[in-house]
């Protein structure tokens, strides 16, 4: 015994050796050549038909292969496998395609004079190098911030009505966050803009953009709480409850910190979910071309109405500006992201 | 004796408790109306668990009767229209162990529910019936039921630590959530996890998260939990059924040690443990409709001289 635990040498039975994976290999030559014969030999020319013949051709040969190896069984196992790898693809592809245009096209602007400096002062059509877009930064963070305030805790607490109290409106106020979601964008533009421009006469600004955005964000950060908080074994409420707390102990004690990077997560979801909001902010917002630091008074800026205005302008000088305000946006909204992981992780679950 | 049911009071034989000799022969009336292979397992398991029920009852003695304690009188409950319980009346004094048992869907931990009002979380749950503590209605209204779950603990079939809390903070939890007011916490954390037998493995690691720990230690966490706010009554679900031996030893000991100070209820599928922890044991059963009631007696009886052929069924392994 002693020497054949001496002898043992750790081994991976299971991984294909290199005789196994030759049919493999011959079968995806096979698939390469086939998919560039039959384009080059039919009619099925550019992109789309190449590719539509080689996921045809990957699995045909995949399916032929393991049909022949093994059983009917495997050939659908492998089919299967094949059309799953192809669904992942489908939604990466666009993904990686719009992260590399944007990269390619916005980071080439990047410089430090764009966070020192405004429009107000430069020319759409000027040069890169001046000018700047601190400004919409500015705007969208507050426009980002206001809304998550207002959200945040409407949101979670609409959650907690339904989950937790399942008050006899639970139904009600469920069904209103589902249409709530359905709202389009510009509708919760309009609405105010005819609240609180028309009816209460006040002028633009950031808070009225943050309003709109909120509207939206509500019905996001609100289902998404509630899913999490579905997710609370009722097990924690009740050992709660049975240690003599009262239901709101339960909830802010027990349940809300057990749900804490759920509701996070819900609040991100709602960021992401306004932060490129363009409509709404057309009609509450105003737009500017210089720094407003005041979100309550005065017209004020934003990184997508930024990119509408000079995608609008048209000249090629604007389009690399709308370019560049595209790239800012998604590494702010990419900070925000950070920023609520690090402050929910602050006191740590750490298991 | 207070811990008897009505409908066992027509004998009197069972309310001394050294019960030994009329009962060894009241066992062999028994195994001889059994018949074949089934005689020889009743008797090897009746044996072995009127043993250890023996061992228990002598090495405990008589029950102290210091205190009410708890007291439930004619308690049903329903689910919907559904009638789960049956006329329930059970004494549990302090200082005593009661061990409920009985096969799954008796009704045995609805009944616990409703001895600390947990049974009204259930949406469609009714209740007839009186559960006195301290001889005071705890279903009178506009008493605080917040109070009452103070006074009365519970733990639970599966551990559930709060997740979010490190284990100091799971043992204070019942102080930060019921907002008392405590002098001296260390002091208190450090009493709860003794009493819990939980010190010794845990206390340097004191701000670890309470899911670091394994199943049997959770459940003694769980324990102390509940000790930490210094109830009266202490209720237990199963609380040894996902538990390995040797973790369930430790808990039962620790029943053993804070029977001494407090009245404890225990749920359990298993009887070597309802034989081994308690003083008293119901024996809980449904025949399709609510459950009931079946017999009441000191541990020693029912698992060496059940009135019941019902109870003599379940104990010794017959059905069940």
């Amino acid at each position: 015994m002693s020497t054949n635990t001496l002898m043992a040498k750790p081994s991976r039975p299971w991984k294909p050796t290199p005789k196994s994976l030759l049919p493999d290999f011959i079968g995806a030559l096979v698939t390469a050549f086939g998919t560039l014969a039959i384009v080059a030999a039919t009619p099925l020319k550019g992109k789309l038909g190449f590719v539509i013949v080689l996921i045809l051709m990957a699995i045909a040969t995949t399916s032929i292969l393991s049909a022949v190896r093994k059983d009917r069984k495997a050939a659908l196992n492998s089919t299967t496998t094949v059309l799953v790898y192809v669904a992942a693809a489908f939604v990466i592809v666009p993904l990686i395609s719009i992260l590399w245009e944007i990269i390619t096209k916005g980071a080439t602007g990047v410089s430090l004079n764009i966070f020192q400096n405004d429009m107000s002062a430069t020319a759409s059509d000027a040069p890169l190098t001046e000018g700047g877009l601190l400004h919409a930064i500015i705007g969208t963070v507050y426009l980002i911030f206001f809304a998550s305030i207002v959200s945040t805790p409407v949101g979670i607490l609409a959650a907690l009505y339904i989950v937790e109290v399942k008050g006899r409106f639970a139904g009600l106020v469920r069904f209103f966050v589902q249409a709530m979601s359905g709202i389009p964008s510009i509708v919760a533009g309009l609405f105010i803009y005819a609240v609180w421009m028309i009816g209460l006469g006040n002028s633009y600004n950031a808070a009225a953009g943050a309003a709109a955005l909120a509207i939206l964000m509500i019905p996001t950060v609100a289902r998404t709480s509630e899913e999490v908080l579905k997710l609370i074994p009722n097990d924690l409420r009740e050992a709660g409850l049975a240690m003599g707390a009262t239901q709101w102990r339960t909830v802010a004690m027990i349940v809300i910190p057990a749900a804490k990077s759920g509701l996070i997560t819900a609040v991100i979801l709602g960021i992401a979910r306004v932060a490129g909001e363009t409509a709404p902010l057309l009609l509450t917002i105003g737009g500017a071309d210089g720094i407003n630091l005041n979100p309550f008074s005065g017209n004020n800026s934003a990184l997508p109405y930024y990119v509408w205005k000079n995608l609008s302008l048209g000249s090629e000088v604007a389009v690399q500006r709308a370019w560049l305000g595209v790239f800012i946006l998604i590494v702010v909204v990419f900070i925000f992201f950070t920023l609520a992981r690090v402050l929910g992780a602050a006191k740590g679950q750490k298991r | 004796m207070s811990s008897q049911a009505n409908e066992n009071k027509s004998n009197p034989s069972n309310s001394s408790q050294p019960v030994q000799p009329d009962s060894e022969e009241n066992m062999n009336q028994n195994k001889t109306a059994t018949t074949g292979g089934t005689r020889e397992r009743a008797q090897v398991s009746q044996h072995s668990l009127s043993d250890v029920a023996k061992n228990r009852s002598t090495s405990k003695g008589v029950s102290h009767n210091f205190g009410s304690g708890l007291e439930a009188k004619g308690v049903h409950a329903w689910f919907g229209s559904k009638h789960v319980l049956e006329d329930i009346s059970m004494n549990f004094d302090t200082g005593t162990v009661t061990a409920l048992i009985g096969p799954s869907g008796c009704g045995k931990s609805t009944f616990i529910r409703t001895l600390n009002r947990m049974h009204e979380f259930i949406p469609t749950a009714a209740l007839a019936g009186e559960v006195y503590l301290d001889s005071k209605d705890i279903y009178a209204p506009g008493v605080d039921v917040t109070k009452i779950r103070l006074k009365i603990g519970m733990v639970f079939q599966k551990p559930n630590p709060f997740p979010s809390m490190t284990i100091k903070e799971n043992v204070l939890s019942g102080i930060k959530l019921a907002q008392l007011k405590v002098d001296n916490q260390t002091e208190l954390l450090e009493s709860c996890l003794r009493r819990a037998g939980l010190w010794d493995e845990v206390k340097d690691r004191l701000d670890e998260y309470g899911g670091a720990l394994s199943g049997g230690q959770q459940q003694r966490l769980c324990i102390a939990r509940s000790l930490a706010v210094n109830p009266q009554v202490l209720l237990m679900d199963e609380p040894c059924s996902a538990l390995d031996p040797g973790s369930t030893l430790r808990i039962e000991e620790t029943i053993r040690e804070l029977s001494e100070s407090i009245s404890i209820v225990i749920v359990t599928h298993n009887m070597q443990q309802a034989a081994r922890v308690s003083d008293y044991t119901g024996f809980f059963l449904s025949d399709g409709g609510p459950g009931r009631l079946v017999e009441l007696g000191t541990t020693s009886d029912i698992f060496s001289n059940p009135k019941e052929k019902r109870t003599e069924d379940y104990v010794t392994g017959r059905f069940g």
